[in-house]
């Protein structure tokens, strides 16, 4: 069946540097990929069905258990969906919009931090794993004094938010963003230039922008790659046409570009979050929430939605019946299972240790894959 | 005159043994808990801190201590697939020539501080040192997994392949100093200069080298962990493990004994014949010893801690990359080396200078001039620019 020169492998499901549970099913010639295949399911809770028993507010805290490092934007994503649904985008008061977007940005810091500790330490620099959560714990901190919860947030409501932001938290974040960006700085002067970690980045797996686009693949991958495509941009929501931000692309499409992207994606967040600031600051305090009827029934009609989560885009479909309160049917197209697409296609001709580095460069959460 | 013998030849050079064996092992233990300690301060967190705290013993230093202890009682696990003989060899294998080698470093000033004084005492280090891979390759085929597999092979490819720079980047200390007697290098050190001025790129090699072949981040390959779980010895518990360990940490020390000892002067801290030679610290008797062992001990430790630096400091290399490096690189420089270093002293010999002399001076520029390169202020690259440059 084989050639005697090949040796299959279970890269996984219980592997230090799978993130999570993925199983990939390797046919190695010495330490040369010939194949690498992903299988996935191994955390597949049926989210998708269980939001068509569901109202939809009680489906709020199941899409925290997606993407589950990333939460605050999968309840930006299912939130705005339903509340396009019911035709309210507009009524969603500023500061909700102010907030939702700080909320969103300081998780795709957390994220991108997550993401920087792992590929680091699976690349085998073991330094900056330590440094970035050092920062995602005063994200976290940020997260849990405003909802009190540091992971799955919870932290959104159709037509608004629950709380309005507590006392002094948007001095600790003007605490944070000020000292961030020196943090970037450290973790770059470990790596960026380093030699050993361009030799391990550079060069491995390269996606072409036209395969990119083939592939559906987004998010940082795909502006990696040179496309100059961010949902926050290409169709905006919440308050992001007023704030200004630019969107760093790559150009070769490979792990080291992937790597420079997502490092300036955390100093760009860091500059929304600062104009986020006084903006909040000049709203109404209290002004929260949309003038909406407590029960959510949306009319009848089926809508997709999508936003620029950190890992890509996350987008939600659901079609509504019109007369019950929960979703006829709920659909969610998660950025990390999208993306997981390109592995075999990446990791072909390199070897064992690259498919680690091609794993954390996808950046990718089995919770979300799996649903 | 038999109990004179007796004493000569094996009470006297048994204790002493044990006795460097012992400091050896202590040091290699207190590694442990060192390495910990000082990665949590590079990386912003504190290591092991608590252990011994109910018994008055600062630091988490009790967890020296607590770690043995832990080996010897955890469940000893033998896969049912395993070779048994070679899975039992195989953590065994690699700590005889670890211990072995202790009997021939000279910790100070001879007769005391030295084991065993043998003339090729260099040659016999190299010699055992590179059997310690048997063991490795030995378990990793053993355990009857595949990853242990792979680890054991990239353990094999690697210890081979940067035996041989190992091996030829002391050949120029060799044809400075005119001997492989460890004692005679270091004394010779001690009369001129450090080996580390004339002998730069040699010493560079070496340090790059004894990484590799004690599998140490940035090279370590063999045990990646988020590569091969855990490489070589991931089917491995309890002692077995611990036996790894012992064997890796040990055969670090007899690699920081070599760096100190061909490049660093050894027990002595003097230069051209000045400062603290084999001679001073013998006209102080057994204090002079002493000082002597504590010299060298601390040069040691230096170099321990470099291991650690490099650990906090390095991502790790790929296969192939650490092939090209050991092939291309380091061979070549090393071959280069020598070739130079032949040159110059045959042409002292022929011209009437001293060869070593202008080696040092050589020496001693480039590392200024590498220095410079580091420490000179450099202009902050911003991010956004090379984004857009990418």
């Amino acid at each position: 069946m084989f050639d005697v020169h090949e040796m299959e492998v279970n890269f996984g499901p219980q592997h230090p540097s799978t993130h999570g549970v993925l199983r990939v099913l390797l046919r190695i010639d010495g330490e040369r990929i010939i194949d690498a295949k992903p299988i996935i399911g191994y955390l597949h809770r049926g989210t998708e069905k269980l939001f068509e028993n569901m109202s939809y507010p009680m489906c709020i805290p199941h899409t925290d258990r997606m993407d589950y490092v990333a939460s605050a934007t999968n309840n930006l994503g299912f939130v705005e969906t339903v509340e396009k649904l019911m035709g309210i985008t507009k009524q969603i008061p500023k500061r909700a919009q102010l907030m939702r977007v700080m909320l969103s940005e300081l998780q795709r810091i957390s994220s991108h931090l997550l993401w920087l500790a792992t590929h680091a330490i699976d690349i085998g620099a073991m330094t900056p794993f330590f440094y970035c959560f050092r920062e995602r714990e005063q994200v976290l901190d940020l997260f849990e004094e405003y909802c009190g919860a540091r992971l799955t947030l919870n932290c959104m409501r159709i037509g608004g938010m629950p709380d309005d932001l507590p006392p002094g938290w948007l001095d600790g974040v003007e605490k944070f963003v000020d000292k961030f960006e020196d943090a970037v700085d450290e973790y770059e002067s470990l790596l960026t230039n380093n030699r050993i970690w361009k030799k391990r980045t550079v060069g491995i797996g390269v996606i072409t922008p036209e395969d990119a686009i083939d592939w559906g693949i987004t998010g940082p991958p795909l502006r990696g790659s040179g496309v100059e495509w961010d949902l926050r941009r290409a169709q905006p929501y919440e308050c992001y046409p007023e704030l200004k931000f630019e969107i760093p692309i790559g150009k070769n499409g490979d792990t080291y570009d992937r790597y420079l992207v997502r490092m300036e994606e955390m100093r760009q967040s860091n500059w929304i979050l600062k104009q986020c600031i006084p903006l909040v600051k000049a709203t109404p305090a209290g002004d929260i929430k949309a003038k909406i009827s407590r029960v959510v029934r949306p009319p009848e009609g089926e809508v997709y939605h999508s936003i620029e989560s950190p890992k890509g885009e996350l987008g939600y479909y659901i079609v509504s019946d019109g007369k019950s309160q929960s979703a006829y049917r709920c659909h969610v197209r998660p950025p990390s299972f999208v993306n997981l697409q390109a592995l075999p296609a990446m990791a072909k001709g390199h070897l064992v240790s690259d498919l680690v580095a091609l794993i954390g460069t996808i950046d990718i959460v089995l919770g979300e894959v799996d649903r | 005159m038999t109990q004179d013998l007796l004493m000569r030849y094996l009470i006297w050079p048994l204790v002493k043994f044990l006795v460097a064996f012992i400091v050896v092992q202590v040091i290699v233990a207190a590694m442990n808990w060192i390495e910990r300690r000082l990665l949590g301060l590079m990386q912003a967190r504190l290591g092991p801190n608590r252990v011994g705290r109910e018994f008055g013993i600062p630091w988490g230093l009790a967890q020296i201590v607590a770690d043995p202890i832990k080996f010897i009682l955890k469940e000893d696990i033998v896969p049912s697939s395993a070779e048994t003989v070679a899975y039992f060899l195989g953590p065994m294998l690699p700590l005889i020539p670890a211990f072995l080698v202790f009997c021939l470093i000279p910790y100070g000033p001879p007769p005391t501080f030295v084991v065993t004084h043998i003339n090729v005492g260099l040659l016999l280090i190299l010699a055992l040192t590179s059997t310690g891979v048997y063991g490795i390759i030995l378990g990793g085929w053993a355990s009857n997994n595949k990853y242990s597999l792979m680890g054991g092979l990239r353990s094999a490819a690697q210890m081979v392949s940067y035996e041989v720079p190992f091996g030829l980047s002391i050949v120029g200390v060799l044809m400075l100093c005119g001997s492989f007697d460890l004692v005679r290098i270091i004394n010779y050190q001690a009369d001129h200069v450090w080996n580390l001025f004339p002998q730069l790129i040699a010493a560079f090699i070496f340090l790059v080298a004894m990484n590799a072949e004690n599998n140490r981040t940035p090279f370590d390959l063999p045990e990646a962990e988020s590569e091969l779980v855990a490489g070589y010895h991931t089917e491995y518990s309890a002692m077995k493990f611990a036996f790894f360990m012992l064997a890796e940490y040990s055969s670090m020390t007899v690699n920081c004994c070599l760096m100190v000892s061909l490049f660093f002067g050894g027990w002595t801290m003097a230069i051209n014949g000045y400062g603290l030679t084999t001679g001073v610290l013998r006209g102080w008797g057994i204090y002079g010893g002493i000082l002597g062992a504590v010299i060298f001990i601390s040069k040691v430790m230096l170099f321990m801690l470099m291991y650690i630096w490099f650990r906090a400091t390095f991502p790790r290399f790929r296969f192939d990359q650490l092939m090209e490096l050991g092939w291309k690189w380091m061979i070549p420089l090393a071959l280069a080396n020598i070739a130079v270093t032949g040159i110059v002293v045959l042409l002292g010999q022929e011209l009437n200078f001293q060869g070593e002399v202008v080696l040092s001076i050589a020496g001693a520029a480039i590392i200024a001039f590498t220095l410079y390169l580091l420490l000179r202020p450099r202009a902050k690259v911003t991010h956004a620019r090379r984004v857009s440059e990418a």
